[in-house]
This record gives C-alpha cells, structure tokens and sequence, in this order.
C-alpha cells in the first residue's frame, strides 16, 4: 500500500498548485471586468466546456491506464452529424438520441477492437479513425447543416437545468466526475487501471483482464464523446459535419494540465474538476479582457506544456539537490539502484518522469515482441 | 527491450536485410496500387489522365510528400511533430505578406524568411522536446495551439489575396519542364535528398537508432539530445518552405491556412511504410504514400464521387496501413526468433 500513498502525496502538491492557479485567475478575472464574478457569467463560462468536460473524464481513465484517445471530438463531430441526418428524415427524436448514444459507443468499440485486440498502437489507431469519423460525419451532411430541431430539445443546450444555475451539460459532468471518481479512486476497477498504466504486463499477469478494460473504457470513451455531441448540437443548435474539430485538444489540454501524468499510472478526478474550472475561467477571463478569442490556443498550448515541463523541472531541481547527476547523467539503468525506495516512496512522478520514462514514448508497450512477447 | 541482448550479429544483419526486404516491399506495393488507380480510374474516366489533372494531384502531391520527408525525419527517432500545420500557416502568410511591405522584395528572399521561420518553430519544439525531455506527442500538440495562435494575432481578421502578389511569384505554381510542374520537381529531388541522408549518412542511421531504442542509442554514444533537436529543426525548416509554396500555390492566405495538414501528412507517412513508433520507414515511402492519397482524392473527383468521401477513405487507409505493419512485423519478429534458434546462440 506504501505507493498508493506515496502516490497521493506529489498529486495533493499539483492540485494545491491547481487551487492556487484558479484564485489568481480569479482575481484577475475579477480585476479586468466588473461582470466576472456573476452567476450569469459563470453560466456561459460553464456552458462553452461542458462538452470538453464531459469528455475530459473518460480520457482521463484513459491517460492513466497508459493510452490515448484523440478521436473523441471527431466522434462528437459524427455523432452531431447523425443526429441531424436522422432527425431531417423524420426519425422521433428518443429513437435518434438512443441510436446516436449507440453509434458512440461502437465508435468506441472499433477503436478498442483495434488497440487491444491487433495490438495496435492507440496514438496511431485514433489518429486513423479521427479522420475516419470526420469523414464519416462528412458522408452523412456533406455541405449541409440541419438546424429544425425543436425548442424543447435545443433548450437543453443552452437553458438551465432545472432548480439549478448550471448548464444541463454540468450537472451532467458533476454527476458523472462522482461516479467516475469513485470509481476510480475506491474500487478494484481504479486501482486495476491505476495498475495497468504503471504495467501493463505485471496487469496482466496479476489478473487483471487487461483488454476487458481498456474495451470498457474505449467504450465509454465513444458514448459520452457521443452525449457531449448531442449536448454540443442542441447547445448551437446546429448539426454539421465539422462541429467540435479540434476539440480533443482541449480535452487532451485539460487532463494533462489536471496533473494526469501522459505515460499513464497517475491522475486524479479532483485534478479534472480543477482543471475544467481554471481552463473555463482562464478562457472566459481573457474574452472579457478583449482577446483575440480565436488566439485563446496560445494559453491552452502554453498551460499544456507547463503541466508537462514543471514535473520534470521539479524531478530535475530535486535531484539536483540530492546530488545525482541532472538529466544528462546515466540513463534508466542507474535510477533503482541510486534511490532504493526513496524513489518510490517521495517523488514517484518525479520518477516516473525520470530518465526511464521520459524517453519513452506513451505507445512504447506496443512495439512488435514486446506485447505478444509469449 | 527485453529480446534486445539475445540477438547475435548474424540476426541482427539477418533483421537489417528482412526490413529492408519489407520496407521495399511496402514501397512497391504502393506503386503497384497506384498503377491499378491510375489505370482503372483512366480507364473509366479518360479525363483523369489529362495533362490538368495529372498537374493538379502532383501540386497537391508537392506540399504533402515535402512535409512527409520532414514528419519521416521526425517519426524514424520515435518522435512526431504535430504543429507543421500550424508552422505551414504561419510561414505563408508572414512570407507573402513581405510582398506588401518590402516593395520588390527578391523571391529568394521570401522563400529565406519561410525557411528562417520555419527553422525557429522547429528549434523552439526540438529544445522543449531534447532539453526539457518532455513527449514530443505533447510537445508538438501545445505548439500547435501556441504557432496557431500567434498567426491568429498577426493575421487578425485580414488576409493576404491573390492578386496583392507579384505574378512572378504565382509563376513559380505554373512553370512546366516537360509539362511537370516545377514545383513538383524541386519536391523529388529535395525528397531523394533526404531519404538519401536518412538511408547512407551516419546521423541519418543514428535517427534509425534512437527511434529503435533511446537508451541503447545513447549507451552506443549516439547524441540523441542533439539529433532529436535537428530532427525538429528539419520539420520545421521544411513546413516553413511548404508554407511559401502554399502562398504560391493558393494565393490567398488567412490565419486557417494549413489547418489540419498535419493529419493528412501522417497518414501518408504511416501508408508509406514509416512506423509510428520508430526504427523504421523510408522518405521514398511517405512520398509514395503522399502520392496515393491525392491520386485517391483526385480519382473520386474524377469519377463523381462526392469529395466528402475523400475523407473517410484517408482514414480507412490508415487504420489498414498500421494494421498491416502490425501483421507484418509480427511475422518479422517470429521469422528472426526461428533464424536465432537456428543460428545456435
């Protein structure tokens, strides 16, 4: 149980730095425009990344158990695209959203298919069916777009949800990032994908059904990629084929930034709630400071690599101190036999990061012998 | 990782040999596609093999093969660049936008300061990558934000249109030698270049080697710091050319050119036989599988299949790209495993 713990101790220091973070935009967000810190504001900031949000979860058990899934908004775009292709020919609106949650999931299953069944690479698998599915939402609208919904349905995207101030897509995420976080957190499942990310082999050969999971969470990957689409088109109350593209981006952004470590076995579903909230205020914080909206990629670039570069400048500074050779010193092999345990028990990220890890890129288990190695 | 120590001197020539068999395999295997494509889809449609069109895809072919050799560069060392999109972006519009400010500015010159922008993209991403030791997956996705960004500052709401620039420049898209766009020409020849370097020169091997394995690379002496930052740096100081291409080839540029063509870049690196994880893969290959994929769009233009299709198909073509190397690479493995156990360790 001694990593466990260890483990919470580095992550408890980056979601203090997250809290600290989301104060000082606060402030400044407070201090350019009076308007801030309304309950109205905070709706539409909430409103424009519930979609994101709600994607960010299921990407988050994905980073950890050691993948990637970058086809999500493209997902979102196809999923849209349906949505629009079987209202337009008259289909009831219950029978659509079930048929559009299900396309989301086999849009899931495909990617799980491939990643854990041939062994694929999954940065390469979902990059493919990124452009799949952008294609495919292209097929199904071409040029058009479909916007005869009716109210009582594009209501949800923009209107309260009932007795609350918060958006339908929030509670939505609120509800969601608890049972994800239980999940993830208090039962075998979490610390199953928790082990994988670290291991997949040592996973497996504890029992952990290694491709079980990974499905499961491709899956629901798919699906609520697939809800944040039906969310996302009654919210513009468009459907078109190129709605959410580059939104895996920002998903990516944000749980990276939520301390989620991108070699897998770290993370926490706090870290993504803080995360969300600082990525929506920073945004909205800048719009009303009269950005360039379209420019506001250069924060979310800039957060990504500072949530990538501080654990690293961190595990160097604290080696540093210790007197080991910096990052040019020896590589992996030196790592176990210079810090028994201390390692593991004070700065795992640090040491994941470290040269073992740092080199190694997130498809690494995949490469031909290692995986089907028996 | 774990099978590396077990491998004799004679497997390891015996994998040298099989890859490359495999390697040239892939490429004729797509020149193979290609002549069926070219030959059905002329056949049926006599109008795909006009001097236009055929032109027209090697134009197209032009900026994705460039930008294939640099992603090539890149991915052999286990790295990728997603940001050349972003950098072609930035590139076109700051170098045609030179025309309005420097009045007669020399052609070179633009096609300099493309070079020059492209480069320092390219060094900001390999120094955040080779120093900072961080993903370069990661790193290349925040610069994609960040150079995109910085073009949506400068651009602002304007643009660059075409007939602001001097028709001598636009001429370049036109020029012919045996009615092979000049431009396409210029592309083979840098492309044979690199895949000559990348096949035959010392710090081509070693990209090989550190996108085989890092650590072994750098236990062997390999500067795999400095090598990973000149990879970055050639993807940049090729997209940043591309990107003046761009401005010669569409003319009119706002802050969305080269939007997305990073996607459409590796999936004709992956097609072309260059593995996604490193160690393996020629610049002929990602050319060739550049080619493929216009040729494909070009055909179902062509052929009156609606072009919202092209989309679908680069994807499907990919996803059957990785699965093949997959396959084929499991065979590979257990072909070496059988030759060590014959070969007596």
């Amino acid at each position: 149980m001694a990593p466990r713990i260890a483990r919470l101790r580095p992550i408890a220091r980056w979601e203090t730095g997250l809290v600290l973070l989301a104060a000082f935009v606060l402030i400044f967000g407070t201090s350019t425009a009076p308007e801030f810190l309304t309950s109205r504001n905070f709706f539409y900031m909430s409103l424009n990344v519930g979609e994101v949000a709600i994607m960010a979860l299921p990407m988050a058990l994905i980073v950890i158990s050691g993948e990637i899934d970058l086809s999500v908004a493209s997902t979102l775009g196809m999923c849209s695209a349906l949505l629009g292709f079987l209202w337009i020919r008259g289909w009831p609106m219950p029978a659509v959203l079930v048929v559009v949650l299900a396309a989301g999931a086999m849009a899931g299953l495909f990617n799980a298919v491939l990643i854990t069944r041939f062994g694929l690479p999954s940065l390469a698998v979902t990059i493919g069916t990124l452009t799949l599915y952008r294609g495919v939402a292209l097929i199904l609208l071409g040029p058009n777009s479909v916007s005869s919904f009716p109210v009582t349905y594009t209501n949800v995207g923009i209107l309260p949800f009932p007795g609350t101030d918060m958006p339908y897509s929030i509670v939505i995420f609120v509800v969601l990032a608890i049972l994800v976080g239980i999940t993830l957190h208090v039962t075998p499942i979490g610390r199953a994908i928790f082990a994988i990310g670290l291991n997949k082999e040592a996973a497996a050969f504890s029992g952990i059904r290694v491709t079980r999971i990974k499905t499961v969470l491709y899956v629901l990957s798919g699906m609520l990629s697939a809800l944040a689409g039906i969310l996302f088109t009654f919210r513009l109350a468009t459907s078109i084929s190129n709605n959410g593209t580059g939104l895996e981006l920002d998903v990516v952004a944000v749980v990276l930034f939520a301390g989620v470590s991108i070699f897998g076995g770290t993370g926490t579903i706090v870290g993504i709630v803080l995360a969300i909230f600082t990525f929506a205020a920073m945004q909205n914080a800048l719009l009303l400071a009269n950005f360039n909206e379209r420019a506001a990629g250069i924060v979310t670039g800039s957060l990504l690599l500072a949530s990538v570069l501080v654990p690293t400048a961190v595990s160097y500074l604290s080696r540093l101190r210790r007197g080991l050779s910096g990052p040019t010193g020896l590589p992996s092999a030196e790592q176990p036999m210079t810090e028994p345990g201390a390692s593991a028990n004070e700065e795992p990220r640090a040491g994941l990061e470290s040269a073992t890890a740092r080199d190694r890129p997130v498809w690494r288990a995949n490469q031909p012998g290692t995986a089907n190695g028996g | 990782m774990v099978t590396a120590p077990r491998q004799s001197p004679v497997v390891v020539s015996n994998a040298a040999r099989l890859s490359d068999i495999v390697s040239r395999t892939r490429e004729l295997g797509i020149v193979a596609v290609l002549v069926l494509l070219v030959v059905v889809t002329g056949v049926v449609q006599p109008n795909f093999l006009r001097l236009n069109n055929i032109q027209f895809v090697l134009l197209d072919t032009t900026m994705i093969a460039l930008l294939a050799l640099g992603e090539t560069v890149v991915v052999v060392s286990r790295n990728v660049d997603l940001s050349i999109g972003s950098v072609v972006g930035l590139s076109a519009f700051l170098s045609a936008n030179l025309f309005g400010h420097v009045a007669g500015i020399p052609i070179p010159l633009v096609f300099a300061a493309g070079l020059g922008i492209g480069i320092a993209c390219g060094a900001a991403n390999g120094l955040v990558v080779s120093v900072g030791r961080v993903p370069s997956l990661v790193v290349t996705l925040a610069s994609l934000y960040i150079f995109r960004g910085l073009d949506i500052l400068i651009v602002g709401g304007g643009q660059v249109v075409a007939f602001s620039l001097p028709t001598s420049f636009r001429a370049i898209g036109e020029a012919t030698v045996l009615g092979i766009p000049d431009l396409a020409i210029a592309a083979a020849i840098v492309v044979a270049a690199g895949a000559y370097f990348l096949r035959s020169f010392r710090s081509g091997r070693e990209l090989y080697a550190i996108g085989s394995n890092p650590d072994a690379a750098r236990l062997a002496g390999i500067p795999v710091a400095r090598r990973t930052f000149m990879a970055f740096v050639a993807s940049g100081a090729i997209a940043g050319v591309t990107g003046v291409i761009w401005a010669i080839r569409y003319g009119t540029i706002d802050s969305t050119a080269g939007t997305g063509i990073e996607l459409q870049v590796i999936a004709a690196v992956v097609v072309g036989g260059v593995a996604i994880f490193g160690g393996s893969g020629s610049a002929v290959g990602a050319a060739l599988g550049a080619l493929l994929l216009t040729s494909i769009a070009s055909a179902l233009q062509v052929l009156g299949i609606s072009p919202f299709w092209v989309q679908a198909i680069a994807g499907f073509l990919l996803i059957a790209a990785i699965t093949l190397d997959r396959g084929i690479s499991l065979r590979l493995t257990t072909t070496l495993r059988k030759g060590n156990y014959r070969g007596g360790a």
